[in-house]
């Protein structure tokens, strides 16, 4: 081949590779340089929420947010003001947090596991093809919606119910928010646990049903047991949602730091004082804005421990049965 | 043997009657989810329903020109910022003769919205001809007759609790009775920024806010996340950077949409310095948070397309990037246009974020572009939550139906592309 070639066409063609050459490299570097934007992204979030926390830390002592007893980040307006130093104890804000979240997870968990067994062992196709996108449907929904739904709606409902029982409940509650929380959190764990049971091979069905048991049977104690590591993992998922939903809370569970575990009183999450130091009248510094950052650090590790968590129990357990 | 039969018979009955448990369980939790759904549909829709009317009050109006533009100059700016106030109050001393005194007609006065007078100026501005004509024009009421007329207050408790007195719902009624006063389709909730006033506050600048945001961050995400997909499926070696990379989109999908507010705040606000409140940083903000999203979604469809497109491209001499973006990316690019399109619907329903950069604030001008202040829908909707004043309910609601209605067509629009376009291989 080289032979019948004459030298000058062998000149072009090799210029020509060293140009494709060089478009090529530069292509690359484009995509190389795209991808580092979540790298960025990542990076930009722990250097900011570190750096505002750690300029909290030097005003406020660690111990004292880790451990304190109380929130009530109201700083002075004057320096001689008393007792108006503000205290920045997050114990109760994360029992809130997880006392909304464990009300969802009541909600959320047996209906979206009796769903995900229907849909995957009991129903026919077609009326899983028509069940399964309107729950997801609920995964869809914006969460200002929700938040919308659970304070003019659920809120009074449950009120009322409250104050024909006799009891006095608070126009906003933990009850009311959880509530609507856990229909929000219905599809992450159907959709989820739906997989993880299709997953569990057929062998292990068919050996059971062949022994004589009843489908219920199976399903309660070869197919659940076998799919339950992938069934723990998508329900962190959904506390780690849960944990780090905004709105619905925003909307529906109140200010009031309260450190109390009754559903019916008014508690406050991480993400909603969050949202009432930084929206309105700030002044840059101060440790009442800081501490947002502080507990958007906190919340983080958080959500991120549950999610790595989650991700390596269902990898595992994909892995088993791959 | 009879025995033994009839035991295991009970036994196989007990056994049967729990499978059938077992199957309404599911049953009943899916009916449970479902009637949630339909419940939260039916309660906002029925609340919003009603703010797709307003009531107006028909009032015989003379453009008087002394009033308008006493010195006849037709200059729109003179006439721009004449007080219409005097020609309402007129029109309705004459509708209602009998009512006299400060106090009175102050109340008279109240039943019409405040923002009417702004309505009357554009009418005039837009049509000089009508000055010095009488016209009958249709005004709107204010929220509180809206409310009344809409079946929606109470008249059996005690007046000292409600706003609309005896004496406002008399009026109302002799204005029904001469056929003056009528529900008309509410314009104002589609032309207007947001007001003080319910019956004056419309969504069209917050539907703005949300599409330049929307804008900004399609121009953003679109391209990043098709490039990042194709790098990391076409061609990333296995190495750790590659593991770094793929495990932080992973976990950038998990974090809380807050912390990307608050990421835009410091960095994009505090430390770059761009505009508070605007769509640019808005839209910056919420591409960060769809991009993993597009990013995972891209990578399923790339990874979808055969080896042996591949294989032909690359055995003809194709270089790397030749075959993958003239026979690859081109493949997969509606599969990425859908994941992109679902990505952009989660993103117009975002809230938190938009809070902490400032798009949370009380804007009555309709924005123009990316560097405008501007709030979005969904803000909007928890602004007006907030409202103590009863008319916002119904505005609420009207605006999570037209949010909705936008999600639906952009999801729908995916189904018809993903339809229409991709392919099964």
């Amino acid at each position: 081949m080289t032979k019948t070639m004459t030298k000058s066409m062998d000149l072009r063609l090799r210029h020509a590779n060293k140009s494709t050459q060089l478009k090529e490299l530069a292509i690359k570097f484009v995509l190389i340089a795209s991808s580092l934007v979540a790298i960025l992204t990542t990076a930009g979030i722990i250097v900011s929420l570190s750096y505002e926390a750690f300029r909290f830390f030097a005003k406020v002592p660690l111990s004292e947010f880790l451990f304190g007893l109380d929130w009530s980040p109201q700083t002075a307006i004057r320096e001689d003001q008393v007792g108006s130093s503000g205290a920045f104890g997050v114990i109760p804000l994360l029992t809130g947090t997880l006392l909304i979240s464990f009300i969802a997870m009541v909600v959320a968990t047996p209906l979206g596991l009796y769903s995900a067994v229907y849909l995957a062992e009991y129903a026919k196709p077609r009326t899983r093809n028509w069940v399964k996108p309107l729950l997801e449907l609920l995964a869809g929904i914006p969460t200002v919606v929700y938040g919308f739904f659970a304070a003019l709606v659920v809120a009074p409902i449950i009120r009322g119910m409250g104050s024909g029982a006799g009891f006095d409940i608070s126009s906003e509650s933990a009850m009311a928010a959880g509530l609507v929380m856990g229909i929000m959190l219905i599809p992450f764990i159907s959709s989820l646990s739906d997989d993880v049971i299709n997953a569990v091979p057929q062998a292990l069905r068919d050996a059971s049903l062949g022994m004589g048991a009843t489908k219920a049977e199976t399903i309660t104690k070869v197919v659940l047991p076998a799919a339950t590591p992938g069934i723990m993992g998508s329900l962190l998922l959904a506390i780690s949602r849960a944990i780090g939903e905004t709105m619905i809370v925003v909307m529906a569970a109140g200010l009031a730091a309260n450190l109390s575990l009754n559903p019916f009183e008014a508690v406050t999450t991480m993400t909603v004082q969050i949202v009432t130091l930084l929206t309105g009248d700030q002044e840059f510094d101060s440790a009442k804005t800081l501490a947002a950052f502080a507990i958007a650090l906190y919340l983080l590790i958080l959500t991120l421990g549950l999610n790595i968590i989650a991700l390596k129990i269902v990898d595992r357990y994909k892995r088993k049965y791959a | 043997m009879r025995d033994l039969t009839l035991t295991t018979s009970d036994q196989l009955k007990k056994r049967h009657a729990k499978e059938t448990r077992f199957q309404w369980y599911g049953r009943i939790a899916i009916l449970i989810s479902l009637s949630f759904l339909v419940f939260m549909f039916v309660a906002i829709f029925f609340r919003g329903a009603g703010a797709f009317q307003q009531t107006k009050i028909g009032l015989d109006i003379n453009f008087d020109q002394t009033l308008i533009d006493p010195t006849g100059t037709g200059d729109p700016e003179i006439i721009a910022n004449a007080n219409f106030k005097p020609l309402i109050t007129k029109s309705l001393a004459q509708a209602f003769p009998e009512v006299t005194g400060r106090s009175e007609t102050r109340a008279l006065y109240k039943l019409i919205s405040s923002g009417s007078v702004f309505e009357l100026g554009n009418m005039v501005k837009e049509n000089p001809e009508l000055i010095g004509t009488s016209q009958k024009i249709w005004v709107t009421a204010t929220s509180e007759v809206d409310l009344y007329m809409k079946g929606k207050i109470d008249e059996t408790i005690s007046q000292d609790l409600r706003r609309l007195k005896d004496r406002d719902i008399a009026w109302v009624k002799q204005l029904q009775e001469s056929g003056v006063i009528k529900r008309k389709f509410n314009t104002a909730l589609f032309n207007n920024g947001d007001s003080r006033e319910p019956e004056m506050a419309g969504i069209l600048g917050a539907a703005l806010g949300s599409f330049f945001s929307l804008l900004v961050c399609f121009l953003i995400s679109f391209p990043l996340g098709i490039l990042t997909a194709v790098y990391l499926e076409e061609y990333a070696k296995k190495n750790r950077i590659t593991d770094l990379i793929e495990v932080n989109i992973n976990n950038l999908a998990a974090v809380p949409s807050i912390v990307f507010g608050l990421l835009g705040l410091s960095i994009f606000l505090n430390f770059f310095n761009l505009p508070r409140s605007t769509p640019l940083v808005g839209g910056i903000v919420l591409a960060l948070m769809t991009l993993p999203t597009i990013i995972i979604a891209s990578r399923s469809i790339l990874r979808s397309v055969p080896n042996s497109i591949r294989d032909a491209a690359l055995g003809l001499g194709a270089s790397k990037t030749q075959t993958t973006f003239h026979h690859v990316v081109p493949l997969a690019l509606p599969g990425m246009l859908t994941g992109t399109i679902l990505g952009m619907a989660r993103a117009l329903g975002e809230t938190a974020p938009l809070l902490m950069i400032g798009m949370v604030a009380f804007i009555v001008d309709i924005p123009k572009g990316v560097t405008d202040v501007a709030t979005s829908l969904p803000v909007q909707i928890f602004l007006w939550a907030d409202s103590p004043e009863k008319g916002f309910v119904e505005r609420t609601s009207a605006a999570i139906i037209v949010l909705l209605i936008f999600l639906v067509l952009m999801n729908l629009l995916a189904v018809y592309l993903r339809r229409k376009l991709e392919r099964r291989w």
